[in-house]
């Protein structure tokens, strides 16, 4: 795999010239700072609140004439216990991370090998394949799913996990084939014509060369389809009907809020939990997830 | 070793054929340079002896092997791109073991051609390290070094000292001679740089627009250029050129009268438009000859460059031209200088096809 440490000289350079330019600090705050707290307090905002009424007792979280709506004075564990061992928050976790898991695996796969062929083998025909690729994933999963519902009937995966693990790669297969495109493509060419001459094949090519190089790509596509099939709600609704395989977005939803009633308390601590694997996937990542939106690999 | 030959190579991408019908015979052991502007189908004609490029029409042989269809890996060749694509995730030793690797080598045998590559290169100290933590002549050895380690029937090189500053890519040029005499293996070398050409080649291959234009020994590209394109092409600075045509027993053009060169019959070619060739250091201050101003005096010690105006006569291209003079020049821009050409080293090209007629 490779060599993740950053090379110290490379940081000092690119970031010199644009120091130079923000010399003095009054505009450097004006400039960069206050747009990006504003940024943020709109980006978190949600996030506070979800994990404020995670924590608020219920007489505080409906009455915000005598309680400040945006503290809680006296915070409770209540939500959470009922979350966790009242429903089964713990299952529904698994089963998404098991789906989410296998869909991301197989999606990456076949994006994989997707990818390579369109941009480096340059079949004939290749450029209309990567375009119906690209054109599959705009057809909306809200229509999609009503065919797709046959198809896991007659295969007969209805209320199985399988059903998710094998849609999900509709949307997430042509979305991660094109990240790949383009992230392949930053990759120099000759490095595989000089393997080629080295006596590599095509696989050995790929395996040793390509997709070592590729890494931050994969890391970044992975983050995506994962996300994405974590978060996912529509199959996941039409697919699954028994409360024990549900996924968490699904069952949150369904499972906790009962007629007219919102368990806004448990609402809240399922979504918080329920975010956070995707948030420590990220913080993981996420210098791989940059770099590879931002390109290019450098020698 | 083996010898390369290359018999009316084609190359079309699409409808748009790039090389049109090329031939050269490279020996074994000889140092072959492929010279020619950018854009001429260089690195074409290297990609297609590689194995990167398939060949549209004619044949190449490698050995007493015709290649066409033979895999690149399957050709015994090793390549140094301009870039050197070196491999970034692996150090300096797996890129250099890479290829052996792959062959599947005893790791003493990779460890001992690896070694022996390095000691030769200068890269001992340096096998441990990744690509991006060397200097660009360290990639450009590396790169060097991953071919040697192969040790295969053909040297490819493209344009592999183009991304190296001045004073490093003079120094790169006698290295990668003296690795060719050293190991004698048959190479085939791209660039565009024609005082490259000059300095390494056993023989220089001169291409525009996917033709051969002339294929020899480097002083003979020099001293009997085939046609206008190679005498311009080769030396620096380059070749003067005046036009005019033969009247007597002498090449006029305006006012001006210079010899025909020894051998030349001028009656056979009266009236008709030619081109006289005659490169800068072939001018003689003899204090007799035709007038010339001076309009700038560079000199560098060992001779001294003049560029001059010729007010009576039509150059070509260039109104200028170029004397460089082994004597000291006192005249001054504006001054006037008499010189002549020495008649035994001038050339003579027709006008229409530029091709040589002396
Ligand atoms: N893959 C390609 N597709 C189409 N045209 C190409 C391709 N590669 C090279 N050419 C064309 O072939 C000609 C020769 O290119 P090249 O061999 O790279 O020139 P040189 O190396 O002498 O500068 C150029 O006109 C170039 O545009
Ligand atoms: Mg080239």
């Amino acid at each position: 795999m490779t060599d993740t440490t950053i090379d110290p000289a490379a940081v000092t350079e690119s970031e010199g010239p644009q120091l130079l330019s923000w010399d003095s600090r009054a505009r450097r705050i004006v400039t960069i700072y206050v747009p990006l707290v504003c940024f943020l307090i709109v980006l978190l905002f949600p996030f506070y609140w979800m994990a404020i009424t995670a924590f608020k007792p219920n007489s505080e979280l409906l009455n915000y004439k005598d309680n400040n709506p945006f503290w809680i004075s006296a915070p409770t564990l209540d939500n959470i216990r009922k979350l966790l061992f009242e429903t089964d928050y713990l299952h529904w976790l698994a089963t998404t991370m098991g789906i989410a898991f296998g869909s991301t695996f197989l999606s990456l796969f076949a994006s994989v090998l997707a990818a390579y062929a369109i941009q480096r083998l340059r079949f004939r025909g290749s450029d209309y394949v990567g375009l119906a690729i690209y054109a599959a994933y705009l057809v909306p999963p809200s229509i999609l799913f009503i065919p797709l519902a046959q198809v896991v009937f007659q295969l007969g995966l209805y209320d199985t996990p399988f059903a998710l693990v094998l849609t999900y790669p509709t949307f997430l297969v042509p979305f991660c084939t094109w990240l790949l495109i383009g992230y392949f493509k930053s990759i120099p060419y000759e490095l595989e014509e000089c393997a080629l001459i080295d006596g590599a094949s095509r696989l050995q090519i790929l395996r040793r060369i390509t997709l070592p190089l590729a890494v931050p790509g994969l890391i970044s596509a992975g983050i995506f389809a994962f996300t994405l099939s974590w978060n996912e709600f529509i199959y996941a609704l039409a697919f699954i009907s028994s409360t024990e395989k549900k996924t968490v977005p699904v069952a949150i939803l369904t499972e906790l809020v009962q007629g007219d009633v919102y368990q806004w308390g448990s609402l809240m601590a399922g979504a918080l939990l329920g975010s956070l694997p995707v948030a420590i996937f990220y913080m993981f990542f996420v210098e791989y997830y940059v770099s590879s939106l931002t390109g290019a690999v450098k020698e | 070793m083996a010898t390369v030959s290359i018999r009316d190579v084609r190359k079309a991408f699409g409808s748009t054929e790039v090389l049109h019908g090329v031939s050269v015979d490279v020996a074994d052991g000889e140092f072959v340079i492929l010279v020619g502007p950018s854009g001429c189908g260089k690195s074409t004609l290297l990609r297609m002896i590689a194995g990167l490029e398939n060949i549209t029409r004619g044949a190449i042989a490698i050995g007493e092997r015709v290649v066409n269809n033979v895999a690149p890996k399957e050709r015994d060749i090793a390549m140094v791109f301009q870039n050197y694509a070196l491999y970034p995730h692996m150090t300096v030793r797996e890129n250099m073991a890479f290829s052996l690797m792959l062959a599947k080598a005893p790791k003493e045998v990779i460890e001992a051609k690896v070694g022996r590559a390095a000691d030769i290169l200068g890269l001992a100290p340096y096998l441990a390290r990744y690509p991006r933590q060397l200097s660009g002549g360290q990639r450009q050895r590396v790169a060097m070094g991953r071919a040697i380690v192969r040790d295969p029937q053909v040297f490819l090189f493209d344009e592999p000292l183009s991304n190296l500053d001045a004073k490093l890519r003079v120094q790169m040029r006698a290295e990668i001679k003296d690795l060719h005499q050293r190991l004698g293996t048959t190479t085939v070398y791209v660039t565009h740089d024609q005082i490259e050409a000059m300095t390494m080649a056993d023989k220089i291959v001169v291409m525009n627009g996917g033709n051969v234009e002339q294929f020899g020994a480097p002083l003979e590209l020099y001293d009997r250029p085939v046609n206008l394109f190679v005498a311009g092409f080769i030396g620096s600075p380059a070749m003067n050129f005046v036009r005019g045509q033969v009247e007597g027993e002498v090449f006029r053009s305006g006012a001006v009268a210079l010899p025909l060169p020894p051998g030349l019959r001028g009656a056979a070619m009266a009236g008709r438009p030619v081109v006289y060739g005659i490169r800068p250091e072939h001018w003689r201050l003899d204090g007799q000859g035709i007038a010339a101003t001076v309009q700038v005096v560079e000199p560098t010690g060992s001779e001294t460059q003049v560029i001059c105006t010729l007010s009576d006569a039509r150059m070509l291209g260039e109104t200028r031209m170029i004397c460089a003079f082994r004597e000291r020049i006192t005249e001054r821009p504006g001054q006037e200088l008499r010189i002549s050409p020495d008649p035994a080293v001038v050339h003579l090209f027709d006008e229409a096809s530029g091709a040589r007629l002396n």
